[in-house]
């Protein structure tokens, strides 16, 4: 944090800007709180990525978005993201303001409530309360994500009770229209007992010159027996410094599976963990990475089994080309008690420049003996072996190079529940690797 | 395009500069099937893959045309589209690529653009030729080669020779690791494509697939080159008496290609 930035979002600002937004009193005091904290508290240390010269601090952080009365009037690059004749639940946020949102009638019958973070505050404020950087995410963990608690700007609720399966996908659209506004998105998912929840994001910004942060947490309770799926494609612009934290937590025979593409083009630190704290309890958590251009990225990616009979496994597979340099960790860790636990991790990493880096680390923490665990890491040049069978049925070298990067991040791509999700990350990788 | 002719004249194909290929000489034609065999270790599989443009095989010295074109210039996928096909022992396992995309790309490889096949006549297409391979239908929508036992992807390399319409065929050791039921799906598969157009190279060190199908010319391959060549009753003899009387009137000793 620089001096300049200190002072910019200081003490006054955020009372400002939480009465602005009519917060609950708890909710400014958090923020307060939490900025306090952040002066004191160090830097996030992303294991083997140097991060003293990043830019956290460029941004504005407030910018408003105009109100979105039809769907047929969106830029390509969204409309694109949408099945406009069929998107009955879609939240969309422009810059940091809600710019469209539909629910069903049948889910909000129901008490499902889908809305942006400040409404839900407003009308929602005690539920918003119960799970808000309490059980998942701390405020504390470092700087960043204590300035995260102090600038939220904007995220989305969800909240599925007890018993319902909402079996249409919940979509959300974070649209960076403006170039310098900085994305403090909290994403919270909280689903009740036996309840069932899909959930599908997109992130998109153009700022492919200037300078701008995101710091974004996403925070995923799965009560006993629930069912959370949730998919995302993470596609903010080179300009973009981005922080973003991603944590579950499953209780008892609850699932939490996550599919996540990550396909920003600026430097990023992205923490992904689930907890696994009931017995039975279970998680996927698959993500692929595209990284080009001179962009320096770390995934961490980390499934953590406190219940027994917990079943965790962890696929990443990136595709590095140009300059781009990953550090891909991939940590399974069983905690004593987890017994009958199941860990296993699978990294790939694709090497298409020679100027390219691939750091895949698999981290396997027992401290249980009846388990099973196991891991699987490579990083390497497309199979000169696949290339000749490819190219023996007469499909030119290109051609066949492009299947098998597409293949290699298919994993992820076919999980995504919208089609025009899965379409639109299929066209982002076309673009980012050709 | 009637009467294609792949001609192979003094090759010599190397690997990591150990010598495999000393000389090999063969002229295949359409209409004609071909059987090369040979015990183990004499340079049967390396002739097939120098022919395809295998990437760990250098070929130092010798020429292959197809119609008169230096097959040898040629990129792998141009041997492809100009009519060559190998069915491999080792076919790869490539994730994420289903079996029916792979096969729609292979076919429309071969056509021009603007050309491709229609969607529901590959489907069709498909549809018949695992029908008349006896393979599951789920295959299709599985990714190719992946999981798949060795004698589902023999079936497979068959399944891609009948759809893609080649002129020549090469078929390296198809029958290996069959059970004898498969191996009858998968010699039903290439006799049906025996007609004027279509010539073969099938490449086998057992007599037991050509019970299935009847090869016009018999070659055999000792020390990196063909050192014998006949009809079927050939291949017959040799099931009956083995190699041995070949190395003695050829005063041979070691007939692999360490000699």
């Amino acid at each position: 944090m620089t001096v300049e930035t200190k002072q910019q979002y200081n003490d006054e600002y955020i009372s400002r800007f939480s009465s602005s937004r009519n917060e609950p009193e708890w909710m400014k005091e958090l923020r307060h709180q939490a900025l306090s904290q952040s002066e004191s508290l160090d830097m996030p240390k992303p294991d083997k990525t140097g991060i003293k010269n990043w830019d956290f601090d460029t941004y504005v952080h407030e910018v408003k978005g105009e109100e979105i009365s039809a769907l047929g009037s969106l830029p390509a690059s969204v409309a694109a993201l949408i099945d406009a004749d069929n998107a009955p639940n879609l939240y969309i946020q422009r810059n940091n303001s809600a710019a469209y949102l539909a629910l069903n009638e049948k889910w909000s019958e129901q008490g499902v409530i889908f809305t942006d973070i400040f409404t839900a505050l407003q009308q929602h404020g005690d539920l918003v309360k119960r799970f808000y950087m309490k059980d998942a995410v701390n405020i504390d963990e470092d700087r960043l994500t204590a300035l995260h608690a102090a600038l939220m700007n904007g995220g989305v609720f969800v909240y599925v009770p007890k018993n319902v399966v909402v079996d249409e996908p919940l979509q959300t659209i974070f649209w960076q229209e403006d170039d310098k506004v900085a994305s403090f998105n909290h994403i919270l998912i909280v689903a009740e007992a036996n309840s069932a929840v899909t959930y599908v994001e997109n992130s998109i910004s153009h700022n492919a010159e200037q300078a701008t942060f995101a710091n974004v947490v996403t925070e995923v309770i799965a009560a006993d027996n629930a069912n959370v799926s949730y998919g995302a494609v993470d596609n903010y612009a080179a300009g973009t410094t981005v922080y973003a934290k991603r944590r579950g937590v499953a209780y008892r025979d609850a699932r939490i599976d996550w599919a996540i593409g990550q396909m920003n083009d600026g430097n990023t630190i992205s923490e992904h963990i689930t907890h696994l704290i009931g017995d039975n309890s279970g998680s996927e958590a698959k993500s692929v990475v595209v990284g080009r251009g001179k962009q320096i990225q770390n995934f961490t990616t980390n499934i953590v089994h406190f219940g027994q009979n917990s079943v965790g496994s962890i696929l990443s597979h990136g595709v590095m080309k140009d300059q781009a340099s990953s550090v891909f960790n991939g940590i399974g860790k069983i905690e004593h008690g987890a017994s009958k636990s199941d860990a296993t991790q699978e990294t790939r990493v694709l090497m298409l420049s020679q100027g390219a880096r691939g750091d895949a680390n698999p981290i396997l923490l027992i401290d249980e003996d009846d388990v099973v665990a196991g891991h699987a890491a490579s990083v390497g040049r497309v199979d000169p072996l696949q290339l000749y069978y490819l190219m023996s049925r007469g499909i030119t070298k290109h051609e066949a190079e492009r299947l098998i990067i597409h293949g290699f991040l298919a994993p992820v791509v076919n999980q995504l529940p919208i089609e025009t999700v899965k379409n639109q990350l299929t066209q982002v990788i076309e673009g980012k690797v050709n | 395009m009637a009467g294609s002719v792949l001609e192979i004249k003094d090759l010599h194909v190397s690997i990591e500069d150990k010598e495999i290929l000393k000389g090999v000489n063969l002229t295949i034609k359409s209409g004609e099937f071909h059987a090369v065999m040979g015990p183990n270790g004499t340079g049967k599989s390396t002739l097939a893959s120098a022919i395809m443009g295998h990437p760990k095989y250098e070929v130092t010295s010798g020429s292959i045309t197809l119609d008169g074109e230096d097959v040898l210039e040629m990129e792998v996928d141009e041997r492809a589209r100009a009519g060559l096909f190998l069915a491999m022992q080792y076919p790869s396992e490539i994730s994420g690529v289903t079996n029916s995309d792979f096969l729609r790309s292979s076919i429309n490889a071969r056509r021009a653009e603007g050309d491709e096949i229609p969607l529901m006549k590959f489907i069709k297409e498909m549809d018949e030729a695992m029908d008349f391979l006896e393979m599951d239908k789920n295959m299709a929508q599985r990714y190719l080669n992946e999981g798949f036992s060795g004698g589902e992807k023999k079936r497979n390399e068959i399944l891609q020779l009948l759809m893609m319409k080649a002129e020549i065929g090469i078929l390296d050791e198809i029958d290996s690791g069959l059970d004898i039921d498969a191996l009858k799906v998968v010699a039903k598969g290439i006799n049906k494509l025996r007609d004027e157009n279509f010539g073969c190279l099938i490449i086998t060190h057992y007599q037991r697939l050509l019970n299935y199908i009847e090869p016009d010319f018999v070659h055999v391959m000792m020390q990196g080159r063909v050192v014998k060549s006949g009809g079927s009753e050939l291949s017959k003899r040799l099931e009956a008496e083995g190699y041995d009387w070949i190395k003695q009137e050829l005063n041979i000793q070691d007939e692999t290609i360490n000699a």
